[in-house]
């Protein structure tokens, strides 16, 4: 299949990459931590039910806690030890949470619980395999993490026709789905074909921006090698940010855009992520589940950046020591990309499945300047990847106008920083979107929960009213009965006097 | 820890709006040139006051306000009003003709609607506009071209007519109409376009002078494009308005206006095109809207020329446009990503 002719998305930016930092040394192994802490919540859905209590041995790989819920995942233990803490510990996120976390003091043998291989797929149902990543713990490993084992299952209304590896990887400083693609391209389409006979795909597309000439190769190389792998290309997407969000690439490698509101499988199209790939790929054929991750290290203040493949649940700070790094309480640390990712709170937080980046220092970093007006210059508009009108979101959330905000299409913004980076006021467009946003949220869920306290109300009232009602019914029904029994008497007494005189 | 550091993005272009308003006066340095060879160094002396004037009034109403005054005096904006307002002003304009513009441009026009990005109206046409309204006399008179100038003025004698009034026995020397001004006159007095082009003061094209300082405007104008300064949708709008419904009235009727050639070079058409309309606070912001909003400058701009009380319209085209701006912007929403269209 000759390459299609690409797409384009509107608006983007031309950002510098500083890949180079971080793709000089091949993926190194980074230590066994003596401690891993593993939030129970590591994907989008419900969290985890721990299956382990503290004291008990686990072995690497073992099932540390189950899926609870459909849109759920397991989670295993990264290396053998005991389990030292089922408590509240703090996890990576934009307000510096605490969160249920089960902490594993490894004993150092790093010995495996027993493995169990699948060698021919073809004997498996597409359920099978779905269920088998869903106990490995696989989960988006993009950023997201949305449980991988729902998006290999179409249902019964929809139809793949095409499935998108996303290679794209286009925030700057990122460099870990690179990397894996240079070093472990077979791996990945180890894991390609598992995907391709759960969703009885048509053909595929590998994404890979243009800025990464060695990631292509190697996967180019690696697909000739492999026969059995029909209809699938390598597609070179020119470098523009964002191209790697999900919308955005389908609109350059289909030239469709996905409906508003709707999913990339409206359009038959499912999207994967290289690492998550390589992930199945290691869980189906080699029975091992989610339980380390490339991370990359890097940014202004690391001294040895790169690449690690990391246990999840290691303590960041450790990775950071490995790396050499210098981090000065001013300077950005982020988790992500420095377009998209966000601050974190300290370094002693763990490695999670989503962890793509740790990114210390960052090299044009936006000046600590206060925001100007706006002037309408309408550049935030050029840039925007939705076609969205920033300046006029911005206006009314400010004004917490929210309803205006949703008439602005606030939830079809994708958070990608476009509107920020370009403004020549310097106004924090999507902190304020972000505001919006979860006002919006936290709005809707004030709303359900006031309805239902409104029937609840209803109902409690309307109970009272049928409880009066049949009060007075019971009360009328015994005064009948009680004039009935009196008059009874009254009548017995008249016929027979004697007994009256008696009383 | 600050706003631009809270959350992402951490990175930042390099885009500022002091960057921007730099560029703008860079854009104009060949429209001064061409101002001062052809009519003297009159501009230079306005220009130079009325920055001044800008600069204190700025300064005054942001202490007023309770504005910090470095970043708001800084982002030259104010600057930028008062440069245009000095080019748009006649030549030899009084000291406090150009005083009261700016201190209206600025007090009234700007910080009383809230300051930078706050005011619906542009200041420098806002200014322009009171002062031709109000001193009709001083805002219409020009000076020739300094080659059709039998006395050429020198800086000396400029400075002090603009500071102390005209020099006894040469004022009628030294002002005039402009162009727009002579041909509308001599239109209305049954006279020939095409003939009425012929004299010395149009140079054959647009004006002795004028059409020069047109053509250095637009130069200007294309350079903050090439920048990305501006975008092109508004003066290729507004130009394409103006010349269309020119060309549509010249066709029918030859002898009841001038060509094409001459509305475009001729009184403040490329600083309206490039300068004016494109000023993002007060134009329309979505990419149709700005269609609409040149358009309909370059529009009006002619039917004031042509049929209105006064010889240039481009002030009152752009402020009647930015009235319209809301209700442009609100109808020209771009289809959001995605968005199945109705």
């Amino acid at each position: 299949m000759a390459q299609n002719k690409l797409g384009t998305f509107p608006g983007g930016l031309k950002l510098a990459g500083h890949k180079h930092r971080s793709t000089q040394e091949a993926i190194q192994k980074a230590p066994l931590s003596k401690q891993l802490i593993l939030p129970l919540q590591q994907h989008i859905g419900a969290a985890s039910t721990p299956i382990v209590a503290v004291g008990d041995k686990v072995l690497k790989g073992q099932k540390i806690a189950r899926a609870d819920g459909h849109v759920s995942v397991y989670l295993h233990a990264p290396s053998s030890g005991t389990v030292s803490a089922i408590d509240d510990q703090p996890i990576p996120h934009p307000s510096g949470l605490s969160a249920l976390c089960i902490t594993i003091d490894t004993d150092g043998e790093d010995r495996w619980i027993e493995r169990a291989p699948i060698s021919d797929i073809t004997t498996l149902s597409e359920h099978e395999i779905r269920q088998l990543i869903r106990e490995a713990g696989i989960v988006g490993l993009g950023g997201a993490g949305f449980p991988s084992y729902i998006k290999l299952n179409p249902g019964v209304h929809h139809h793949v026709e095409t499935l998108i590896l996303n290679g794209v990887e286009c925030e700057p400083y990122i460099t870990c789905d690179d990397m894996l693609m240079r070093e472990r391209a077979q791996g990945i389409l180890d894991g390609l074909e598992i995907m391709q006979y759960a969703l009885r795909v048509k053909n595929t597309v590998i994404a890979i921006e243009d800025n990464k000439p060695e990631a292509i190769a190697a996967m180019e190389l690696a697909l000739a090698s492999r026969a059995n792998i029909k209809n699938t290309n390598v597609v070179a997407v020119p470098t523009r940010y964002p191209a790697g969000s999900e919308k955005q690439l389908i609109q350059v490698v289909t030239g469709k855009q996905v409906p508003s509101k709707g999913l990339p499988l409206d359009l038959g199209i499912v999207c994967h992520n290289i690492g998550t790939t390589y992930a199945i790929g290691r869980a189906i054929n080699n029975g091992e589940p989610l339980i380390s991750r490339i991370v990359t290290v890097t940014g202004k203040n690391v001294k040895k950046p790169g690449n690690f493949e990391t246990l999840l649940g290691t303590p960041m700070h450790e990775l950071l020591a490995f790396c050499d790094t210098d981090r000065k309480a001013d300077d950005p640390f982020i988790l992500g990309g420095p377009m998209m990712g966000y601050n974190l709170s300290g370094d002693h937080l763990p490695v999670t499945k989503t962890a793509n980046c740790i990114l210390v220092g960052v090299d044009d970093g936006a000046p600590a300047s206060t925001p100007m007006p706006c002037i309408r210059c309408g550049d935030c508009a050029e840039a925007c990847p939705a076609s969205l009108l920033p300046q006029q979101l911005y206006w009314h959330a400010r004004a917490k106008d929210l309803e205006k905000t949703q008439e602005y299409n606030l939830f079809d913004c994708i958070e990608c920083g476009c509107c920020s980076y370009v403004c020549p006021s310097k106004i924090p467009l999507v902190h304020y979107f972000r505001f919006a946003k979860t006002e919006t949220m936290t709005q809707q869920l004030e709303t359900q929960k006031s309805d239902i306290a409104r029937v609840r109300h209803e109902n409690r009232l309307s109970r009272h009213e049928l409880e009066k009602q049949e009060k007075e019914e019971r009360q009328r029904q015994r005064k009948l009965a009680l004039a009935a029994t009196k008059a009874a008497k009254e009548k017995e007494a008249a016929q027979s006097p004697e007994s009256g005189k008696e009383d | 820890m600050p706003l631009s550091r809270l959350s992402s993005p951490f990175l930042s272009g390099t885009n500022r709006i002091t960057l921007q308003m730099l560029q703008l006066l860079v854009a104009l340095i060949p429209a001064v040139i061409a101002l001062v060879y052809f009519f003297g160094p009159s501009v230079l002396i306005t220009m130079l006051l009325a920055t001044t004037v800008a600069l204190i009034a700025e300064a005054v109403m942001l202490k007023f306000r309770n504005r910090p005054i470095k970043p708001f005096i800084t982002d030259g904006s104010a600057i930028v009003t008062a440069v245009l307002l000095a080019i748009a002003l006649p030549p030899l304009a009084p000291w406090w003709l150009t005083t009261i513009g700016i201190l209206f441009a600025i007090v009234f026009a700007k910080h009383l609607y809230g300051g930078l990005g706050y005011n619906p109206f542009n200041p420098a046409m806002v200014a322009y506009v009171l002062l031709l309204v109000s001193f009709p006399l001083e805002m219409t008179t020009w000076l020739p071209a300094v080659s059709l100038n039998a006395q050429p003025l020198d800086f000396a004698s400029t400075l002090q007519i603009i500071f102390n009034g005209p020099l006894a026995n040469s004022i009628d020397t030294v002002s005039g109409a402009t162009p727009l001004d002579a041909m509308k006159t001599q239109i209305g007095l049954m006279q020939l376009p095409s003939q009425i082009i012929q004299q010395p003061l149009f140079n054959g094209i647009a004006g002795l002078g004028w059409q020069w300082v047109n053509i250095c405007l637009a130069i200007g104008g294309l350079f903050l494009i090439v920048r990305r300064v501006i975008s092109w949708h508004i003066p290729v709008a507004m130009l394409l308005g103006l010349v269309s419904i020119n060309a549509i009235v010249w066709l029918i009727s030859p002898e009841t206006t001038a060509s094409p050639l001459f509305h475009l070079l001729s009184g403040g058409t490329m600083l309206g095109a490039f300068f004016i309309a494109t000023d993002p606070i007060t134009a329309s912001t979505t990419v149709k809207g700005r269609l609409v909003f040149g358009a309909g400058v370059g529009i009006l701009t002619y039917i004031i020329r042509v049929w209105g009380g006064y010889p240039d319209g481009v002030a009152f085209a752009v402020l009647i446009m930015n009235m319209l701006v809301p209700l442009i912007d609100y109808y020209t929403q771009p289809r959001v990503y995605g968005e199945v269209t109705k």
